[in-house]
């Protein structure tokens, strides 16, 4: 058994071997391996008894379930928008400064994956990101390097 | 000469002793409960503003074994950011509430479907679970509730996509009748509420439905929470009564220069300047699920619009034509009129779209594109043009 149909099983004894433990299931091994391949998604399926083309149709819908190579940190930087008239672009200009990454692009290290996300309800406090589930408010191009720059200790 | 505004403290407020208010009600009984929230005449605070005291009783009515609540903590809404605040400082009464729809309807199982997005609020909320599910078993209360999340979609803030996505598939919406008070999670007779929604039943339970409907208006009942953003004087989460004009909410929270309020987020109505005044927040004149967000005169109206639809077109299902289409359509459509590529009176045939897709569309994702699309073009016509 690889590492990830061990983490799965694991995972369906959990939550239970039905439907309804798919997306907690999706959802923590989108925590630990940080995206969806197909031999993750193959397994997930053949754990749950169902099709991986339904896996993969599930996953595929929702925004914060990778399915292509994603970093161990993804910086989801808020496109709504309050936070674009506060200048989302500048953060994203001094991210892609620091790390070399567009928005769409993973870092070659593996470690940074830059997106753009909708909305993450805290306008009054934008601009906006998530690195996982951390959130971080009120960014300026200075502070958002100090904040990536305690990640690339990591 | 402006009047000024009606704030409220409810909410928020710190002494509540919620323990305290469910021993009340179980003494008052369920059938009186009821009643005090149908006469309350709370309405979901989520946005559709159906009457919870109705949405209750049906599921109350219902002949099942199991039943379910869940809270609608998928607040994605852009401009939405009261239901976080909520979470974090009033934990308690929002479970409490859902105990209080779970003792009244007769669930023994609950749920808050939290988007991915406010992860960060599990750890406490498991904690508040934990002391609530304790505090009610000393009342002979059984209640049993999780939490599940989302994973980036706002289509999961509508109720049967939220359903179908804690049921492990993807978020699209399904077609009502069946409402999820008859067939909700797994088959069985569910409430779904807002947060807020939530709270609000624990206020009734303490001040009663006779000191609550003091606030607000005859169509709008009780205070709302407001989450205010933009070109503002301040920003943040305020709590008013309901039945304010736009003309108070801007005098009080403007930046002196406002051209345009965006009531109800990217899915709510656009308000100009002209029409504030005249316009009421609440059900009677523009409906909000407490979104405020204010635009001054620097902001270009094509870049909100513009900013607006691509969050619907990223968003949308894409199960039903007229939404998936649509909102492509209408996004590329303003595209091509800016950049001359379209005749101006192109923005009639977007605007007969954004008509068809309020009527033609399978929820109200699609349905109400055209509210701030309408509104917008409406109003802004020229900035959308040149």
């Amino acid at each position: 058994m690889s590492n990830s149909e061990e983490f799965i099983s694991q995972l369906v004894a959990k939550y239970g071997k039905k439907r309804e433990s798919l997306m907690p299931i999706l959802q923590d091994v989108v925590d630990s391996f940080y995206y969806l391949n197909e031999e993750r998604m193959v397994a997930i399926a053949k754990a749950l008894d169902i099709s991986t083309a339904d896996v993969y149709g599930t996953a595929s819908f929702y925004s914060f379930l990778n399915t292509t190579e994603r970093g161990k940190y993804a910086i989801r930087v808020c496109q709504t928008i309050i936070c674009d008239m506060k200048r989302k672009e500048d953060i994203i200009d001094a991210i892609t400064e620091l790390i070399g990454i567009k928005p769409g692009q993973t870092s070659h290290d593996g470690k940074f994956t830059l997106e753009y996300t909708n909305c993450l309800g805290w306008c009054h406090k934008g601009p906006a990101m998530l690195i996982n589930d951390e959130v971080y408010t009120e960014l300026t191009p200075e502070n958002v390097k100090d904040i990536l720059l305690s990640y690339m200790k990591k | 000469m402006a009047t000024e505004l009606k704030r409220t403290e409810l909410i928020f407020k710190e002494d509540m002793d919620c323990p305290a208010l469910m021993k009340h009600v179980m003494k008052m009984g369920k059938d009186a409960y009821l009643q005090e929230l149908l006469d309350s005449g709370l309405k979901g605070r989520g946005g559709a503003g159906f009457p919870t005291g109705l949405k209750w009783k049906l599921v109350k009515e219902q002949e099942s074994e199991i039943k379910y609540v869940i809270c609608n903590a998928d607040e994605g809404e852009p401009g939405t950011f009261k239901d976080r605040e909520i979470l974090d400082r009033s934990t308690d009464k929002v479970i409490y509430g859902m105990a209080l729809a779970a003792y009244i309807v007769g669930a023994k199982e609950g749920f808050i479907y939290l988007r991915g997005e406010y992860k960060f609020l599990a750890t406490k909320l498991k904690l508040a679970i934990d002391r609530m599910e304790a505090q009610l078993r000393l009342l002979g209360v059984h209640f049993h509730l999780d939490l599940r999340f989302g994973s980036g979609a706002y289509i999961c803030g509508e109720e049967t996509s939220l359903l179908r996505s804690m049921e492990g598939h993807r978020g699209e919406p399904t077609n009502k009748p069946p409402y999820p008070v008859q067939s909700g999670y797994l088959g069985q007779p569910t409430v779904v509420n807002n947060v807020e929604t939530f709270v609000n039943t624990i206020i009734i339970a303490d001040i009663g439905s006779k000191e609550y409907i003091k606030l607000g208006t005859k169509a709008s009942q009780g205070s709302k929470l407001f989450s205010v953003s933009g070109d503002c004087c301040k920003e943040g989460i305020f709590e008013l009564e309901l039945g304010l004009t736009v003309q108070q909410f801007v005098d009080e929270f403007g930046d002196g220069d406002t051209k345009a309020v965006q009531v109800g987020g990217a899915s709510g109505f656009c308000v100009p300047r002209k029409e504030f005044p005249n316009t009421i927040i609440g059900y009677e004149g523009v409906p909000t699920g407490g979104s405020m967000k204010v635009f001054n005169s620097s902001r270009s109206m094509y870049n909100i619009l513009e900013n607006y639809l691509i969050f619907f077109e990223e968003e949308s299902c894409g199960q039903c034509t007229p939404c998936r289409v649509g909102t492509q359509q209408l996004l590329h459509g303003i595209q091509a009129v800016k950049r001359k590529e379209k005749p101006k009176t192109y923005l009639d045939e977007l605007l007969k779209l954004a008509h068809t897709m309020k009527y033609a569309s399978k929820c109200g994702l699609g349905r109400s594109v055209g509210n701030a699309f309408t509104s917008i073009i409406g109003n802004f016509r020229e900035e959308i043009v040149y």
